[in-house]
């Protein structure tokens, strides 16, 4: 097990499967010679050749178009697109075609193809170039939808998108690229559909995914001090979403915080609140809380940007609200002896 | 067209229990044929039909209990506005569901970044609506406690966990305990399975509660919230009373029906009541109900719950019917065959803990009667008798009285009234 990051984490997990199944092709925009717009495809043109890596026009909806028919065929496409904000003029071969093909054509096709591209603010790229737009794809059956958290499961889960017979989106995210975690030497693959709970508590469950479930964490590890225990469920994947895991935490600990990147109404977020509900309802003693990005077109100004995100002072606030309304007193760790 | 309803089956009933359908859907029904079997706080019913034609719809399925009035099943066309199969959790579900408060819109130019969907407390005009948690009102149902009794720590009133924690600990419960659910719970979406049973504390054990065990629970603890209770203690002599008990085994002989303290006890109350018929008084809501006849209920304890069988009319009954009545109300309680008529209309309970050598107890009132009477064991003890001290055998007696019903002095001319009777056991059967 070795310390690597997100980025080198995705890069490798092409790599070994590239070299697993001949059938895999990378499409692209600039993912042949200029190495991709973040480097996950580096080396990759010169190792497999421009018949396996595909550089593309600027031409979203064509390319994808591409895939799904080359996947159709028998081989598996792994699109990278450039961000996903770029994925709205894809969205027809996605949502329209990726997604209905096999049920559509009676179960005589699959379409077993991957779609990665990442998303997220924290850049300075202004409104268009910013946006989390997870809630798009999970919306619609047919289609599979993960969202990384962490280098391991980086790989784990585009391993096991690749694999997947049916169309898969792997959304990464730009603040997480850098971002460095132990990952599984060798064959490492996370089921589809399955959450973690990347640390157990007792008095409250934070439901997050991709950033938001490494802030999560973070925060979970420092109340821990405080005498708060924080549960912590990464999604990881949205669609199918692991509805089991989250209620069983909630039933577990009866308060929940969801944290999440992208907008408030409408959101993930607010699928997981309603989970909760149907789930968990008579274990509940406080009101499910949602901590998410402002309802506003991310604005370039970094401090305007930094406010419109939520970040880890946000969900510790509405953490403490949720406790403070349900009679919870923090008995914070001393030291041994103290 | 005609829907079968919960029936109430007797006065204390709220739900009721579809224990068992004896009979299908599209069976044909006539009026009177027994076509499910409900449990009630008391006893196991059959539910006869009143109308006759196919039974077109089964609206509960087994093991649901519901309220009262709950449709159970159609017989013949489908009403005209058919209720839906109601789910067991919104049956099960008496206590109306406070809402929840809204999230705060977060439109808008001048909201905080970033947002947080914020609960607000919404001003609500209703002062009767109870604000709570699921949780706490999950809690409050499973331990018997009334949730509007309570009062709520959490935001804007809300009763929360921690209020009824306390209910509980204050009635000598243990706080927290949930049982898992009996009935399916609502699925979680399509895709979703459903969630597992919370995670029980590894050093407890949950204790399945049975319909006895949380009817039991429920009344004692509106018995003790509610009836001002007051005791009175008297010890007696009870020398006179076990050479009586033996003076009348003797001549019964074999073939007749030995006594127990407890029969000779049901009796003497009995005959006590009759000069005293304040103590045979029922508190009702608003008023004193006093019963003109005396029908005396005897605490059985089973596994899982009390309950107390009656006794009617003792005061009328010669001392051997009584035991003959009672052994058979014990046996069939134990056995769990009480009919609803051997639970129904007790006027005054009387709890025998002598026999686990329990010197000295106090009960709690069977509601809605006045008193309840704690007999504890008969046993050798120093007695100052014409002014030496010599071995008797004495016998406590501790009367809970509700105070509504009963003053101390008139509950006290009572309980003197019953320690004579028994000190001299032939006024009992005079």
């Amino acid at each position: 097990m070795a310390a690597v990051t997100y980025r080198q984490a995705l890069h490798d997990t092409l790599r070994a499967e590239m070299l697993r199944d001949e059938n895999i092709l990378l499409i692209g925009e600039e993912i042949g010679v200029f190495e991709g717009s973040y480097k996950i495809t580096a080396g990759l043109l010169d190792e497999f050749g421009p018949r396996r890596v595909r550089d593309t026009p600027i031409c979203e909806e064509g390319f994808v178009g591409a895939a799904v028919g080359a996947a159709m065929l028998g081989l598996r496409p792994v699109v990278e697109i450039m961000t996903i904000n770029f994925s709205l003029l894809a969205i027809d071969q996605i949502v329209n075609h990726a997604a209905k093909m096999h049920a559509m054509f009676g179960g005589q096709v699959s379409v077993p193809m991957v779609i990665r591209t990442p998303g997220g603010g924290g850049q300075q790229l202004a409104a268009t170039h910013s946006q989390n737009l997870e809630v798009f794809y999970a919306h619609v059956p047919g289609l599979k939808v993960v969202a990384p958290s962490s280098p391991a499961d980086a790989k784990g889960l585009l391993t096991a998108a690749i694999r997947d017979d049916d169309p898969v989106l792997v959304l990464e995210n730009l603040a997480l690229y850098n971002t460095k975690g132990e990952v599984p030497d060798g064959e490492h693959t996370v089921p589809i559909g399955t959450a973690q709970i990347t640390k157990a508590g007792r008095d409250l469950t934070v439901v997050a995914y991709s950033r938001a479930a490494a802030i999560a964490l973070d925060v979970a590890h420092r109340l821990e001090t405080e005498g708060v225990s924080v549960e912590v469920v990464d999604l990881r994947s949205l669609r199918p979403l692991d509805r089991q895991t989250v209620c069983t935490s909630v039933r577990k600990t009866t308060r929940a915080v969801i944290l999440e990147d992208d907008w408030l109404s409408y959101g993930i977020g607010a699928e997981i609140a309603a989970t909760i509900a149907e789930g968990a309802f008579d274990r509940l003693d406080a009101p499910v809380r949602r901590v998410a990005a402002a309802e506003v077109p991310l604005p370039y100004a970094k401090q305007l940007e930094t406010a419109a995100l939520p970040d880890a002072a946000a969900l510790t606030r509405v953490i403490h609200e949720t406790l403070d309304a349900t009679g919870f007193t923090a008995h914070p760790t001393t030291p041994a002896g103290g | 067209m005609p829907e079968v309803l919960m029936p109430r089956l007797s006065d204390t009933m709220e739900v009721g229990t579809l224990s068992r359908w004896l009979t299908h859907e599209g069976a044909p029904v006539r009026k009177g044929d027994a076509i499910a079997e409900i449990e009630t706080d008391k006893a196991v019913m059959e539910l006869e039909a009143y109308d006759e034609g196919p039974l077109t719809r089964i609206l509960v399925a087994e093991g649901t209990t519901v309220p009262i009035g709950t449709p159970l099943a159609v017989i013949g066309t489908e009403p005209q506005a058919a209720p839906d199969q109601p789910a067991p959790e919104q049956a099960r579900q008496t206590a109306a569901p406070a809402p929840a408060p809204p999230a705060r819109p977060t439109e808008g130019p001048a909201q905080t970044l970033p947002a947080t969907a914020e609960p607000s407390a919404p001003a609500r005009g209703d002062e009767q609506e109870v604000r709570t948690s699921p949780l706490a009102r999950a809690l409050a149902r499973q331990h018997g406690i009334d949730i509007t009794t309570l009062t709520g720590s959490g935001p804007g009133g809300r009763i929360i966990r921690a209020d009824v924690d306390e209910a509980i600990t204050r009635h000598g419960g243990q706080p927290g305990a949930i049982r898992p659910p009996t009935a399916p719970e609502p699925p979680a979406g399509l895709a979703a399975a459903h969630p597992t049973p919370a995670e029980q504390a590894e050093d407890d054990e949950e204790v399945p509660l049975s319909t006895i065990r949380r009817l039991t629970a429920q009344r004692l603890t509106q018995s003790t919230q509610q009836a001002p209770h007051f005791y009175l203690t008297t010890v007696i002599d009870a020398e006179p009373l076990l050479a009586f008990r033996a003076d009348i085994n003797a001549q019964l002989g074999e073939p007749g029906p030995r006594i127990s303290v407890t029969d000779l006890l049901v009796k003497g109350c009995a005959t006590a009541l009759r000069t005293h018929p304040q103590a045979n008084s029922s508190w009702d809501s608003t008023r004193i109900l006093r019963h003109r006849r005396i029908h005396i209920g005897v605490a059985v304890a089973l596994e899982d719950g009390l309950t107390v069988p009656v006794v009617h009319d003792a005061d009328r009954k010669p001392l051997t019917q009584i035991a003959r009545e009672a052994h058979a109300l014990a046996d069939n309680a134990r056995a769990g065959r009480l009919a609803l008529e051997d639970l129904s209309g007790g006027t005054f309970t009387i709890s025998n803990l002598g026999t686990y050598g329990v010197d000295h107890f106090t009960a709690v009132i069977n509601p809605p009667q006045a008193a309840i009477l704690a007999v504890g064991a008969a046993q050798s003890q120093p007695v100052i008798r014409d002014g030496e001290v010599a071995v008797g055998t004495t016998m406590a007696l501790t009367l809970s009285i509700d105070h509504r019903v009963l003053d101390g002095a008139t509950a006290a001319a009572f309980l003197a009234d019953l320690k004579t009777l028994l000190e001299h056991p032939l006024g009992i059967v005079l």
